[in-house]
């Protein structure tokens, strides 16, 4: 029974992993371009962004995963564009966990950026180097170390948020336990696999913040 | 003919008038300190000859060449504001050192990226490297520093720091070369420091701008100064005279704080 229970408990956390790692692909780059909108000179633009930062924070993100993954299939005339099955339900999930994370990220980056003193700026362009340059070369890695320990909250609780996309019934770890109560694999009613998954997402916690302790001191030699 | 002529500029930030038609020149090899109590306009001064505001009136020549006019938006475009800073080096009162660099990379950042712009920079990428290098030891040896080459700004005492921002402002060869309150930041002991620096920049013909409230530094440095108050140049001549027999009841006035301590 262990066995078995271990077995499908692996599998569903292979998912939870593989929805974390996809969200964390998409939403860290794309973040970064929702930073630049809401900060950005064309009023128009920066307006647009802040609503739709406002929108996905204020709204939760399983009513958003329901919308992405329902809603199309009524509004488009060629039907769902989700695959069937578990593929097109993890896509569903990939795509409202991006877009949900982007803008939580978006902000952090934000004020990361807008916390480097503006002198830095000014010190750059004074040396003739161009807004890309002066991004690149000196305002990226002083904003990365002053967003490692909001980052390291927002990515901590994205582990434990895949598990909302057991909403549109994606096979992540809490599916993967929770069918041992409702009956499967030949067994019902246990209740301890369902529990178990808390020790999975404990020790992946431990060690991804055992990773950003150590990125903090790979930045600490700098003020 | 001045290496430097500014014509009438005005800057204000909304209703507040910052900068006042104000106009002088500088010669080729001189130095010209401007001094002024806080808020009298010195630091914005210094920030539009750098590019950093634009001036609401007036003209900044350089070598003849006008730099900028406010009246001709074509002197403002962004990719050639660029390249007219260059004309100009800033070194800032809180030395604003890129604190995720070593004291060398601090100099030698600048003087890498324009030198990616060069058409030979594929061809001979490995000798234009090092030669950049090699200048901002030199740079660093100048100012007393070749043994901090490798520390990073939050190693440095702020007299260092600041030598290191100096030594980055020259690195790219400027025309001018101007000082915001270069020892404002600093402790006495380590304002000497600095100040030999810059003396000794003076010594060599530097062409520079110096922002300062050490006015016996000015007077002993400086070619010619100017003094401000409220946005306008109260009065402007040669150091020693400027500081030592003032024309003006209001440059007295101020001067007399000073040697009351």
């Amino acid at each position: 029974m262990f066995l078995t229970v271990i077995g499908a408990l692996n599998e569903g956390f292979l998912q939870t992993l593989k929805l974390f790692a996809v969200t964390l692909i998409g939403a860290i780059p794309l973040g970064l371009v929702v930073s630049f909108g809401s900060m950005s000179s064309f009023l128009p633009l920066r307006w647009l962004t802040k609503t739709v930062v406002w929108i996905i924070r204020g709204t939760p993100l399983m009513l958003q995963l329901i919308i992405i993954f329902y809603i199309p299939g009524y509004v488009l005339p060629g039907g769902s564009p989700w695959p069937s099955g578990e593929g097109g339900r993890f896509l569903a999930s990939a795509v409202a966990f991006i877009i949900n994370y982007a803008c939580y990220f978006s902000e952090i980056y934000r004020g990361g950026i807008q916390g480097v003193p503006v002198g830095q700026q000014e010190a750059g362009q004074v040396l003739g180097m161009t807004k890309s340059q002066i991004f690149f070369h000196v305002t990226l890695l002083q904003m990365v170390k002053r967003i490692v320990p909001p980052m390291s909250n927002e990515i901590i609780t994205l582990v434990k948020d895949t598990s909302i996309a057991r909403i549109i019934s994606m096979q992540e770890i809490i599916w993967a336990g929770y069918a041992f109560l409702k009956g499967s694999h030949g067994y019902s009613g246990l209740l301890w696999p369902l529990f178990f998954t808390g020790v999975y997402y404990l020790v992946f916690n431990g060690a991804l913040t055992l990773l950003f302790g150590w990125v903090e001191k790979k930045l600490a030699y700098f003020r | 003919m001045a290496i430097l002529d500014v014509q009438n500029i005005e800057k204000h930030f909304g209703a507040t008038r910052v900068l006042e038609d104000i106009s002088f020149s500088l010669e080729q090899g001189q130095a010209l300190a401007i001094i002024g109590s806080s808020g009298s306009g010195k630091t914005t001064l210094l920030r539009c000859l750098n590019f950093l505001e634009t001036p609401n009136q007036g003209r900044i020549l350089v070598n003849g060449e006008t730099l900028f006019d406010a009246a001709d938006p074509a002197t403002q475009r962004e990719a050639e504001v660029r390249k007219k800073r260059l004309h100009f080096g800033l070194v800032f009162q809180s030395f604003n050192l890129f604190p995720q660099y070593t004291a060398l990379e601090n100099v030698t950042l600048a003087p890498r990226l324009l030198a990616q712009e060069r058409p030979d920079f594929k061809q001979n990428k490995k000798t234009i490297l090092e030669q950049i290098q090699a200048e901002g030891q030199e740079l660093l040896q100048k100012m007393g520093l070749s043994d901090r080459a490798g520390h990073f700004p939050c190693q440095l005492s702020g007299g260092q720091q600041q030598r290191v921002a100096i030594a980055r402002a020259l690195a790219l060869k400027p025309d001018i070369l101007c000082f915001d309150e270069p020892t404002s930041a600093l402790d006495p002991e380590l304002t000497g420091e600095v100040l030999k620096v810059i003396r000794a920049l003076a010594e060599q013909k530097t062409t520079m701008i110096i922002v300062t409230h050490e006015m016996a530094f000015a007077r002993d440095v400086a070619d010619q100064v100017i003094f401000m108050d409220g946005g306008v140049i109260v009065e402007q001549g040669p150091a020693r005279q400027v500081i030592e027999c003032p024309r003006e009841e209001r440059t007295r006035q101020f001067l007399s704080r000073y040697s009351e301590n």
